[in-house]
């Protein structure tokens, strides 16, 4: 991987590029989300305590291809979905944003999260974490390839369940 | 103290169970389940396989108790206290590793991991009357395993494991029957997450079939997404689209036993694994077939089956195989501790099969399980008005005679009387 093979990716347009998915994502925007990712798009959550494990013989919290994707779109969407019925509000800061390699039209991010989550009675669930996204980049922009999500924490503990897009 | 009052109503003659809600949210009920419950009953530590070889170690926490469970030099499989003998810190800080000696960082006492003492740094300041080699870090009164979970007692006057499991071990031979060596593994990734219910309630939860249209919906809507038959039958007394049974092992142990609808990684495919899918799944009954005749094949292949060994360990046989187990963290808390597990000799397509199929339902990023955990919690926010509204219904299926229905509650019930027992009949 070479970090300056292409110079015309900038930290900047990475940043826009998250900032725009995180707003999708916390505005339950998410078939627009849908829009944003490559046909080939992955969503991955690996189990706080095998950060490094591979989803085909590791136990994940979420190992989605992109046709389980659009199925937990309509599942979380679904007001029957009851973990999030009434929908969690969601926000989510992103910094530390770095351009980690570009490979031909793919280019790594990462990028450091907190997301937090309220549900009813204020209840409050703060997800901190390293987002790694792959994009593949077109004259378009960008379209997810890949989003990976490590969460910082020893074990999902307190905080309960991953049941809307992290 | 709660005293030796009963907790539930039990009418057989009008077919009539109750369930006093206290019972869910009461300190004092939960004190007298530690002693009562926890520290008679065999409890469910880890599985063999999580220890590979002779020196691996995971810390764990077992009914409130922080233990080491450990393979020692010689290939013992062993469950220490996670104590130092000298002032109390913990011995191992570490979750899991490969270790000869687990060293208390406070003053430096050293164990071998048999658990026995290896060295008290400065021992020549101690009288004759300190005996060094009685200082071997504690254990569980009794340490036993079936099949290789392991399980251990705090009472030194309980039966041996493996009459205490009774006819559950069937349902576990029904498990480690899908390895043509017999040998299951734990496979690498644990999900543990905290669920603001009682513990009790995962009791009921996992093997409580009566709510899966409602709670599930939307998995039931994923199945049909994705190519499964999930119509609900013609038979008005079952809600879910295939037959099943819900079994009283004795003991309190109990499970459903269900005809299978949902696809399993051994073996009954359905469209979510591919058509690529086919030919090795058909191989693997085929391999069953040979073993264990077809009747068995078929009992293994074609039934899931939801198993609960008394009190918290549950072993879910269906879209995947999983071991759940989980303690009481104060009265309307529980810390949930979850692992899938698969033949040694899976294939690396198989197991990647087994692993996806597991997230099509389990876990908190599941279809379902985020489901159960909020309806739990919705309960338990709900009980905080137990004492205007005092009872919790649970006469489902109760003049039913002959074979019980999974999505009936006889075997809540069966869990109940049984924990009941155990409350108000101890000393």
């Amino acid at each position: 991987m070479n970090v300056h093979a292409n110079a015309t990716v900038t930290r900047a347009e990475v940043e826009d590029f998250l900032y725009h998915e995180a707003a999708l994502l916390d505005e339950w925007r998410l078939k627009e989300w849908e829009g944003i990712l490559a046909d080939d798009a992955t969503y991955y959550v690996p189990p706080n305590d095998d950060l490094d494990g591979g989803h085909k013989d590791t136990l994940y919290i979420i190992s989605d291809d992109r046709e389980r994707i659009r199925q937990r779109v309509i599942r979380v969407l679904d007001p029957n979905c009851h973990a999030e019925f009434p929908r969690s509000r969601l926000c989510r800061l992103i910094t530390n944003v770095r351009i980690t390699g570009v490979e031909g039209d793919l280019v790594h991010a990462s990028s450091n999260f907190s997301c937090y989550r309220y549900r009813r009675y204020q209840r409050e669930f703060v997800y901190v974490g390293v987002y790694k996204h792959t994009l593949r980049k077109s004259a378009e922009g960008f379209k997810i390839k890949e989003r990976r999500v490590l969460l910082a924490a020893h074990e999902l503990g307190q905080l309960g369940s991953v049941s809307f897009i992290l | 103290m709660t005293g030796a009052r009963s907790f539930v109503v039990d009418d057989r003659e009008k077919g009539i169970f109750l369930l006093d809600r206290e019972a869910l949210v009461s300190d004092d009920v939960l004190r007298g389940e530690m002693r009562n419950i926890f520290a008679k009953c065999w409890i469910y530590v880890g599985h063999g396989s999580e220890l590979k070889r002779n020196g691996d170690f995971h810390t764990r926490k077992v009914a409130g108790r922080p233990v080491i469970f450990a393979r020692d030099g010689k290939g013992q499989v062993r469950c220490h206290f996670n104590t130092c003998r000298h002032r109390g810190a913990l011995v191992c800080t570490e979750r899991k590793g490969n270790t000869r000696r687990f060293n208390c960082v406070y003053h430096g006492w050293i164990y071998n991991n048999d658990g026995s003492m290896a060295r008290v740094p400065g021992d020549e300041a101690y009288t004759a009357a300190f005996d060094q080699s009685t200082f071997g870090l504690k254990a569980p009164a009794r340490f036993e395993q079936y099949r290789d979970f392991w399980f251990m007692n705090l009472d030194p006057d309980a039966p041996a494991l493996v009459d205490y499991l009774g006819k559950a071990t069937d349902y576990i031979d029904l498990v480690v029957e899908q390895s043509p060596s017999a040998t299951m593994e734990v496979l690498a990734g644990t999900q543990e997450y905290d669920v603001n219910a009682n513990w009790k309630l995962m009791v009921e939860n996992s093997v409580d079939d009566y709510h899966l249209p409602s709670t599930h919906s939307t998995w039931l809507n994923y199945m049909a997404n994705s190519g499964v038959k999930v119509e609900p039958p013609k038979d008005p007394s079952l809600v879910l689209p295939t037959h099943g049974l819900a079994i009283d092992l004795g003991n309190g142990h109990f499970t459903t036993d269900n005809v299978n609808f949902r696809g399993r990684p051994v073996a009954a495919w359905i469209p979510i694994y591919g058509e690529d899918a086919k030919p090795e799944m058909a191989a693997i009954r085929e391999e069953l077939v040979q073993r264990v005749g077809p009747d068995r094949a078929k009992r293994i292949c074609d039934t899931n089956r939801n198993l609960v060994i008394f009190p918290n360990l549950v072993i879910n046989d269906g879209s995947s195989v999983t071991i759940r187990t989980f303690f009481p963290d104060g009265a309307n808390r529980m810390h949930v501790t979850a692992w899938a597990l698969g033949p040694v000799e899976e294939s690396e397509s198989a197991r990647a099969r087994r692993l996806d199929a597991f997230l099509t339902f389990y876990g908190p990023g599941g279809f379902a399980t985020p489901d159960d955990v909020e309806a739990l919690e919705l309960v338990q926010q709900g009980l905080a008005n137990y004492s205007d509204d005092r009872w919790s219904e649970m006469s489902r299926g109760m003049g039913r005679e002959g074979e019980q229905l999974n999505s009936d509650e006889h075997h809540l019930r069966t869990f109940w009387r049984h924990w009941n027992k155990m409350m108000t009949e101890a000393l």
